[in-house]
């Protein structure tokens, strides 16, 4: 963390005119739906666009809880190996109660139960690790991913963990299904998207997550319970990959030692790309659905079109992620 | 084993002094593989423990070190733990990656060792007693002539490749030659990285870009599960069906009860490490030859013999 007093009122950016870190997500993110219409006539087309929001709902989902954490000045590497276990867990809890009570909703009740329970406890220990240990949070993260991912396997026999077949017809709506056309992933990917922002913006939480980002000490000085605020975010973010997970089961009805891959990383990518900093002290919320928006736009037009190799799918992604930093850079010098 | 080892010893000791030229005690046979990070891998592990305990029971003079790796460096540390530690006389390796464990296995092979190389070459030749492998070029002809003789009128179809590796270029090679000129129209390839959840992203991208498909090529049964659930989701009728590969438990499940979306698939066993191990074995309890190289040949797999390539227990 700098030692640099500048704590920056979330006001003083919230307002200004043509300000290129604020106006560049959004800006990227127009012209990718454009360059998407221009080369597809289907990109725009209702099933495209369902598909690819709900896709992103999972990392998104997950994003918004990281944002708190990196705007508390943390970090989790732990969220893609988490959801693989979790919903390993899940899986295994659905099919062991499956005899005693029968094919039907309560089931899945539970294994969601399961779900959110598991993920604030995971969170709670990285969170205890990291508050009460005063163990560096890459450090803690860095090894509990190696745990779940490990406890996924091991859960697995190295196979793959596939949910009781009937269970997977009764629980399939949960992805596949919705309200008014919009399917679940996407209004729960909203509703937390939503809350996430007003928390951030208009609640003491939020602004004690920057003020302990931008300052430890003077948060410190100022009251604030820095232990207990960052603590929280990390439970905030392992309830959020119980909530992911919710959402991700019912698609492919599995979970492998490949579920969740590298997903720590896209999440941290779209909270960045959305102008939240990476050292903490200022998070947008909104920015980072943009983040997660924009992410996931570019593999789908990559697949829509064949101009591109799709060996340098990964290099274009890097390309914005690191633009959207150069963009964040320029901002910090100058204020 | 205590027991075990003693009487073999004092038969050796007895069979020594009768004849002098029979000197071996334990052969000890290291076997080196990835970790079960993914679906194959996993079926692998399983074929391999399998074997191993069933070669330990039936030949008490033959003993295991089964290590399995993460990453390319921790094989290369596994190997020399066991060079190191349990001297070894025999090693199969499976190789994460060719070029990393070329040097090491070749040091193996120099302290005159039997090494046997599975599935994947090493990248210099001559360094290993046996190769076992499957056949990448012929999976991919395979199922292509599959495709040719299921669609004799021709048709579209998209293919799911696997991540970006020599063998992926193998098999789409060998497909590509055998659908050549059958009137078959590849309308689009991806990477759908043998992974369930990417190649669920790539096949609706697929339904969304081309208003009509014929039939799919998944290549990997992990990836027709993906490609299964997103057509499923569009509700699209025009998938006649989808052809996967390797072997899976559940997938030879659906070609036995005859599901018409899943109407074959084609074999490549991760149980070819048994029989590299197997063989290995062989070459110290019996006279018979057995070095050289063994390529297990991709089968198709169909209703009438799904039954031979069905392992329930198996995780894969």
């Amino acid at each position: 963390m700098s030692d640099t007093v500048s704590v920056k009122p979330a006001s003083n950016r919230a307002s200004p005119f043509l300000d290129l870190h604020i106006l560049g997500p959004i800006l990227a993110l127009i012209v990718l739906v454009v360059i998407g219409a221009l080369m597809n006539p289907n990109f725009l087309s209702y099933a495209n666009i369902t598909n690819v929001l709900a896709r992103s709902a999972f990392i998104g989902i997950i994003a918004v809880g990281m944002t708190f954490v990196i705007t508390a000045g943390g970090l989790d590497l732990s969220v893609g190996s988490m959801a693989a276990f979790i919903a390993g867990l899940m899986i295994l809890v659905m099919n062991a109660l499956l005899p005693a009570m029968g094919s039907g909703v309560g089931v899945i009740l539970v294994g969601m139960l399961t779900a959110l329970v598991a993920g604030l406890l995971a969170g709670g220990l990285n969170g205890f690790l990291i508050t009460h240990m005063r163990i560096e949070a890459f450090i803690v993260t860095l090894g509990s991913m190696g745990i779940y991912r490990s406890l996924v396997t091991w859960l697995a026999d190295g196979g793959t963990l596939s949910l009781d077949f009937g269970l997977r017809e009764i629980y399939g709506p949960v992805y596949y299904g919705g309200l008014f056309g919009i399917s679940w992933p996407i209004i729960i990917f909203a509703l937390v998207a939503i809350i996430g922002e007003v928390v951030m913006r208009h609640t003491a939480f939020g602004r004690h997550c920057a003020a302990i980002g931008s300052n430890e000490k003077v948060a410190r000085y100022s009251a604030v319970h820095v232990g207990r605020v960052r603590m929280a975010t990390y439970v905030l973010l392992g309830i959020l990959v119980g909530v992911a997970t919710i959402m991700y089961v019912p698609r492919l009805g599995s979970a492998s030692s490949a579920t969740g891959v590298l997903w720590e990383l896209e999440a941290i990518a779209a909270v960045i790309i959305g102008g939240t900093v990476l050292k903490g002290g200022f998070g947008r919320v909104w920015g980072t659905v943009i983040g997660v928006l924009i992410l996931s736009l570019i593999g789908n037009i990559l697949n829509l079109t064949d101009m591109v190799s799709p060996y340098l799918n990964g290099a274009i992604q890097g390309v914005i992620i690191v633009l959207a930093v150069v963009l964040q850079r320029d901002k910090k010098a100058e204020g | 084993m205590e027991l075990k080892t003693l009487t073999g010893a004092l038969g050796v000791a007895v069979a020594m002094a009768a004849t002098p030229t029979f000197a071996q005690d334990t052969t000890v046979i290291g076997v080196s593989i990835p970790a079960a990070t993914h679906g194959w891998a996993g079926g692998m592990n399983f074929h391999a423990q399998e074997a191993v305990d069933r070669l330990e029971e039936t030949y008490p003079e033959l003993d295991f070190v089964l290590a399995t790796a993460s990453d390319p460096a921790k094989q290369v540390n596994d190997i020399e733990d066991m060079v190191a530690a349990r001297g070894i006389d025999a090693l199969v390796v499976l190789p994460f990656e060719s070029e990393p464990l070329t040097g090491p296995v070749k040091n193996v092979a120099d302290n005159g060792a039997w090494v046997t190389v599975v599935d994947r070459g090493l990248s210099e030749e001559g360094i290993e007693d046996l190769y076992v492998a499957g056949d990448n070029p012929g999976f991919g002809r395979v199922s292509g002539e599959y495709f040719a003789d299921k669609m004799p009128d021709g048709g579209k179809i998209v293919v799911l490749r696997g991540i970006p590796t020599t063998i992926d270029n193998e098999r789409v090679e060998g497909f590509q030659s055998a659908i050549d000129g059958s009137g078959i129209e590849v309308l689009g390839m991806e990477h759908g990285n043998w992974n369930r959840d990417d190649s669920f992203t790539v096949m609706q991208d697929f339904l969304s870009k081309y208003p009509e498909i014929d039939a799919v090529w998944a290549s990997d049964d992990d990836m027709a599960v993906g490609a299964l659930a997103a057509i499923e989701q569009a509700g699209r009728e025009d998938v006649q069906f989808v052809l996967g590969g390797a072997g899976m438990k559940e997938m030879i499940k659906r070609v036995m009860d005859g599901d018409e979306m899943i109407p074959a698939d084609v074999t490549y066993p991760p149980s070819m490490i048994a029989t590299a191990i197997e063989l290995t074995a062989l070459n110290f309890v019996s006279n018979a030859p057995v070095s050289g190289e063994f390529v297990i040949g991709s089968v198709l797999i169909t209703p009438e013999n799904a039954e031979n390539f069905y392992y329930p227990d198996s995780p894969f």
